[in-house]
């Protein structure tokens, strides 16, 4: 499959998660567009990883380990977001908490 | 056009579309089932690069667990379509017309991008297999492996923390 299907497609991936952040007020539908955005890097890292290997698969040399870099990159990646999913959602459990409500338009008292 | 390419398309749709139900839904709970969907497309797009490794670890850590959290959050707040907050028409329309414009900016400055000519190897290929990750992070990669540990200690103290009653 050419490169270019792979990178628009996380492209678009990473344009639709930046415009749910621009467009909705509810902080959980912010964090799940930031989500998005991750998974769209970690589809481009795992394709450009299987194109390094092809590209290497003529050398003998490389051509076991080439790209496996990119997938290890992924995996932390998602150790990473794992982390700051329980974190985050923590923030707006308290949030809510406090404020009953998930709007972030209410958290705006650094303006005034 | 092989079963190969078939899948790619399919998947693809699915998950653009899917994504796109994300945003534009109104009652979150549908959003949080549209982006599970997002990410079973997205693991399947790994199995058809053949990273199995990542495909079933993808499953099992964003639709497992973090979809779960998510879903918990919402039920516990009773959030649905008519206490969601709305953003004005104006700033919608923006907000869409911002992203747009990144999308074409990113596309046109790949325009003539060096590795474009190349292809990505679907359905072969053995780097995605969980021997040669295991072996590559256990020899190459121990340090961040060891780090990520801590990291997970002090995410978890630290969701204690903030969510204990003080």
């Amino acid at each position: 499959m050419p490169i270019n299907y792979y990178i628009i497609t996380a492209i678009a991936l990473f344009c639709i998660g930046i415009t749910g952040v621009l467009t909705r007020r509810n902080a959980i539908i912010i964090f799940m567009c930031i989500e998005i955005m991750l998974n769209a890097v970690n589809l481009l890292l795992v394709a450009f990883s299987k194109m390094f290997h092809m590209a290497y698969l003529a050398d003998p040399a490389k051509a076991a380990t080439s790209g496996i870099d990119g997938q290890l990159f992924v995996f932390f990646i998602m150790v990473v977001a794992a982390a700051e999913v329980s974190v985050g959602l923590a923030i707006i459990v308290m949030m809510y908490r406090n404020t009953h409500s998930v709007d972030v338009n209410f958290l705006n008292r650094l303006k005034n | 056009m092989n079963i190969s390419q078939i899948l790619f398309w399919i998947l693809t749709v699915l998950a653009l579309g899917s994504a796109l139900g994300v945003v534009l839904s109104k009652n979150p709970v549908y959003s949080v089932l549209c982006l599970i969907v997002t990410f079973f497309a997205i693991s399947g797009h790994y199995i058809l690069l053949n990273a199995q490794f990542l495909a079933i670890v993808n499953i099992i850590v964003y639709a497992g667990a973090i979809m779960v959290l998510f879903l918990f959050v919402i039920m516990l707040m009773n959030l649905n379509a008519e206490v969601e907050p709305q953003k004005s028409k104006i700033l919608k329309f923006a907000g869409f017309i911002a992203g747009l414009c990144l999308f074409l900016v990113i596309v046109a400055a790949l325009k003539n991008a060096e590795a474009k000519t190349q292809a990505a190897q679907l359905a072969s290929g053995d780097i995605g297999l969980i021997k040669n990750l295991g072996t590559a992070l256990f020899n190459d990669y121990v340090l961040p492996f060891e780090i990520s540990s801590v990291l997970f200690l002090s995410a978890m103290v630290g969701a204690v923390v903030i969510g204990k009653k003080e």
